[in-house]
């Protein structure tokens, strides 16, 4: 010990002429960091209510709840999350994960109440004094992800390979690839209730996770009978509303539905889908079509035990599917693969009959318990312009049709499309397929009312279109078909500005002053199908509740004002193969329900 | 008394026999003895921990560690947890260092998920450990003094570990649990001029160290309460599984970060803080020579961590993420000793088992009672806390 040690300390005494350290109101003078993680915002009005937030929050301070304001629609639950911070650790993993980046923290330090219940509460519903502070954790960027953003690229066939052939270009996710497509999953949901036919999607897509791809099948099944089909043409408005396509791309559901389909070889169906053994309940339903609506009442009817007969007008099952499709998009050996099985259940199809001639809707009724009838729209619908009686104007829908059956198909080099949908692109692409096996190059135009971002076609159809040399030229109203020496010239347009009038109705306005010529020897209109109903005779028309737009009304379980008579498909809902199954299931069980209750109120002999 | 080397002298009557197992028979009723409770709340005893002391006079005869005021069941709760879900759950198991926790986990999922961290991330994981590091020194370096009564450079410490604690908030967005370190990365760049604030901090560190070391090194009442207090042989280093600055102080060169370099160490100059005495003032000593060290650590990381990168690497989503089957054991140097986790990943979103070994469950539970035999009662916490107990780190 020295003598410095005894005296050294007193140099604390130093401290006595310092500043303290400490301030009274950290609040007032030193906010919280611009990190800092305080409590919760939340912008109710970009929120989806996906619940990812739920979903991470490892103390479960995160509940969903329903909010007032906020209704439930496709693409938002509805529901927004409301915080206990009695279990919350200010983590900040439900920012960070935030899927639509509506959620954030700020940088407050303090918040007292007396009542303990205010400590539960809406973030962006109950207002609370930092609602509009900037300042506060939000979720670190760039490359900071929980997920990925991007999706797996699909892989298709390359437009020179795929412009003079019919052959699938889609080629499918390998089983790498596609466990990587699903681990993008966020399982919110949203697609589900957004799905028309309810689809367990985050459930198949976690079978597809877990390598369990006969329970995804199942899953499958339980909706949709027609995954191979669905899983390459559906609408997916799954994907349209789908939570990663807030900041990043949609997930490839439809392909991955796909992959499940793909990777399960028919031959094992029954036993995966337990189907082997169907016990027969005695009773007949009569299915008039054998479209996607037909075949998925025939399905679910023939599970619970009926003996189904499908009533089939074309020599094919498949109905729009097969020949409003073209090849390229969806393979018929892929259609054969849903629609074999189906028949493996003992349903049975009558090709070439058609109802209404070959034996009338009457017979059908007393023959059988039920009828389902899912006609769809086979019908084309007309410009009505002037020279669209001339022969050379074709219904994009026959020429789609011939195509499929193998038929002659008019063609010449130079072919003008009048419509803006999918079955438009899919006429011109197929006729541009047609052009390049017999003239060696397309020469295909194809216009409509609806400019570029209005267009109803899928915005991959015209940019696949374009790559195969199509020419896809939006905006423009069709206004005569110049025809001379009776041959087709080609088709003057008006620059077309605006579609409906201020009450909504389709009232198209053009520029006149902007005139343009397509020159085409030949003119396809696609502009919307009709629907055939001719198989009703006036006695059962008198019997039907028919709408304005010549639509049967039918109730929630698709039956009509005659009971023994169910309807569904494209027929009732418009032109959609999504919907078309899910009608068909409800029917199923409609007619199940009806049949049940018919015959609890006949009296026992 | 306070002077005299502490071992079992057997010629003092006050002192209980020993039966021929060699236990000693304390007999209550004899009213020689007096069993005292030190804490679970008690300022000597760094957190909710008991010691159950039988003392003669003011000797202590007899000492036992009482832990269970703590238990979260920590390695349970994360069996039910997803990988990425057990990380604001890890740090609560040392609260005065919980990046150590963090980076720990982190590394354990990284290596068993295979997942490469970008170098910038590394770089930062680097400052958050550094300066969790700093931060407790700053506490327990003059803390020692606060548990013999010299409470005033303790409370002068805790400022300056305030000004760590802003750059934490500042980097990280908490103050206590940072929540930096997660697997595949950190969670943040530093932010515009931290590392000019934190350099200022530094210089004010340096300056309050000088003012440490006057006040506390150069105290001879100090040395008198420290020096030859609770020493532990150099032979019991290692049965008893003794680490970090308590091994130091024995004489051992022992560091993780030198021994099994993690993140960029091996790329930083520096050297292990040695002492030999092994009493209380030799522990204090090697902590007092680690602040420096810290502190040209820090400057040596933020001179060579490039200025932009990647943060974080990517990994599958975390809502389901799946590690393959395997075990990994991953180590760092905490202020403390030697902070291992073991982990098993079982192929499920959740982990089978993540077991945490700190320093402190050999240091406090089985070191202590035998260190705390003979002592005087006053010396009961300094000796503790120079052993570094965390007593959340012992029943996790």
């Amino acid at each position: 010990m020295s003598l410095k040690d005894t005296f050294s300390p007193f140099t604390a005494w130093r401290k006595v002429f310092e500043k303290p350290v400490t301030i009274k109101d950290p609040i007032g003078e030193r906010p919280g960091a611009d990190r800092y993680r305080g409590f919760h915002k939340n912008d109710i009005t970009s929120c989806i209510g996906c619940g990812t937030c739920e979903a991470i929050c490892e103390n479960e301070a995160i509940d969903m709840v329903p909010v007032e304001g906020v209704e439930t629609k496709d693409g938002d639950s509805g529901l927004r999350p409301r915080v206990d911070y009695g279990r919350c650790c200010w983590c900040g993993l439900c920012v960070d994960i935030c899927t639509t980046g509506s959620l954030s923290l700020t940088n407050a330090y303090t918040w007292v109440e007396e009542d303990p219940e205010k400590y539960r509460y809406t973030p962006g519903v109950d207002e609370k004094p930092w609602d509009n502070e900037e300042k506060g954790w939000k979720k670190p960027e760039p490359n900071y992800e929980f997920y990925n953003l991007n999706r797996v690229t699909m892989e298709h066939l390359h437009p020179e390979e795929r412009s003079d052939s019919f052959v699938e270009m889609v080629k499918g996710y390998s089983k790498e690839q596609a466990e990587k497509e699903a681990d993008r999953c966020v399982e919110c949901g949203i697609c589900t209730a957004t799905c028309p036919a309810h689809m367990g999607i985050p459930e198949y897509i976690k079978a597809i996770r877990n390598d369990d791809l006969e329970e995804g099948l199942r899953i499958l099944y339980d909706t949709n009978p027609l995954p191979e089909i669905c899983g390459r043409i559906c609408t997916h408005k799954c994907e349209t509303v789908c939570t990663l396509g807030q900041r990043g791309e949609a997930l490839s559901i439809r392909w991955l539905k796909r992959y499940i389909a793909d990777q399960n070889p028919s031959e094992k169906y029954k036993k995966i889908l337990n189907s082997e053994f169907l016990k027969k309940n005695g009773k007949k339903i009569a299915i008039i079509g054998s479209g996607p609506s037909g075949l998925s009442a025939a399905h679910y009817l023939a599970l619970m035990g009926y003996t189904c007969t499908i009533f089939e007008k074309l020599a094919k099952a498949g109905g729009m599917m097969r020949f409003g499709i073209p090849e390229y998009r969806l393979p018929y050996d892929q259609i054969d693969k849903d629609i074999s099985y189906i028949e493996s259940l003992g349903v049975e199809i009558k090709y070439n009959t058609t109802v209404g001639v070959d034996i009338t809707l009457e017979e059908l009724g007393e023959k059988y318990d039920a009828v389902f009838s899912g006609t769809g729209l086979h019908l084309g619908r007309s410009t009505r312009i002037e020279g669209s009686d001339h022969k050379n104007v074709y219904q994009s829908i026959d020429l789609l049709r011939d195509i499929t059956l193998g038929k002659e198909v008019p063609l010449t080099e130079n072919i003008i499309v009048i419509g803006g949908g999918n079955v438009a692109m899919d006429i011109t692409r197929s006729l541009a397929r047609l052009q390049i096996q017999k003239y060696g190059k397309a020469g295909i135009i194809a216009t409509s009312l609806e400019t570029e971002d209005k267009m109803p076609a899928d915005r991959e159809e015209v940019v696949e279109a374009r790559e195969e040399d199509a020419t896809v030229n939006p905006g423009w109203a069709p206004q005569r078909i110049e025809i001379e020496n009776d041959k087709i010239k080609g088709l003057h347009v008006a620059q077309c500005y605006s579609l409906f009038d201020d009450e909504g109705k389709f009232n198209p306005q053009c520029n006149m002053d902007n005139l343009q010529f397509f020159e085409g020897s030949m003119v396809v209109e696609s502009i919307g199908q009709g629907m055939d109903l001719s198989y009703l005779s006036e006695d059962l028309k008198h019997d039907l509740e028919i709408d304005k737009r010549g639509r049967i009304k039918v109730d929630k379980n698709f039956q009509s004002g005659l009971p023994w008579l169910f309807l569904g498909g494209d027929i009732i809902q418009g032109p959609d193969v999504i919907h078309g199954i899910a009608n068909g299931h409800k029917a199923a069980k409609g007619i199940d329900e009806f049949l049940f209750e018919k015959q609890k109120d006949t009296p026992k002999t | 008394m306070s002077n005299m080397n502490y071992s079992w002298k057997n010629n003092r009557s006050m002192f209980p026999e020993a039966d021929e197992t060699g236990k000693l028979v304390v007999d209550l009723d004899s009213q020689k003895y007096i069993k005292v409770w030190q804490g679970p709340n008690h300022p000597g005893v760094t957190g909710n921990m008991s010691l159950e002391l039988t003392i003669s006079g003011d000797e202590v005869v007899e000492a036992q560690t009482h832990v269970g005021y703590l238990h979260r069941g920590f390695e349970k709760l994360f069996e039910r947890r997803r990988y990425m879900q057990c990380f604001p759950t890890c740090i609560r198991m040392c609260v005065p260092e919980p990046d150590t926790n963090e980076y720990n986990l982190a590394r354990g999922t990284e290596l068993l998920g295979g997942i490469e961290v970008p170098e910038m991330a590394n770089w930062l994981r680097m400052i958050a450990l550094e300066m969790a590091r700093l931060q407790v020194l700053l506490r327990m370096v003059p803390g020692q003094a606060g548990t013999m009564g010299l409470g005033l450079p303790a409370q002068w410490g805790l400022y300056y570990r305030e000004l760590i604690l802003d750059r934490f908030e500042e980097l990280t967005g908490g103050r206590i649990y940072h929540m930096y370190i997660l697997p595949g990365g950190v969670r943040g760049l530093l932010p515009d001029g931290f590392k000019k604030r934190l350099e200022e901090n530094l210089v004010k560190i340096e300056s309050f160290m000088k003012d440490v070391d006057r006040v506390i090194y150069a105290n001879a009442v100090f040395k008198k309460r420290t020096k030859g207090i609770g020493v532990i042989p150099e032979a019991w280093i290692d049965p008893y599984g003794a680490t970090g600055p308590v091994a130091r102080a024995a004489g051992f060169e022992r560091d993780v970060r030198k021994d099994y370099p993690y993140l960029y160490y091996n790329q930083l100059d520096f050297g292990v803080n040695v002492e030999h005495e092994s009493d209380v003032f030799a522990r204090f000593r090697v902590r007092r020579k680690d602040v420096d060290t810290t502190i040209d650590l820090l400057r040596q990381i933020m001179s060579k961590m490039p200025e932009k990168g990647d943060i974080k690497a990517e990994t599958p989503n975390v809502l389901h993420w799946k590690i393959p089957r395997g075990e990994t054991l991953v180590r760092c140097e905490s202020s403390r000793g030697e902070y291992i986790f073991y982990m098993v990943a079982d192929g499920s979103m959740y982990p089978r088992r993540i077991n945490m070994r700190g320093p402190s469950y050999s240091h406090a539970v089985v070191l202590l009672e035998k260190l705390l035999i003979n002592a005087n009662i006053s010396d009961v916490s300094p000796i503790m806390v120079s052993l570094a107990t965390c007593p959340p780190e012992i029943e996790r």
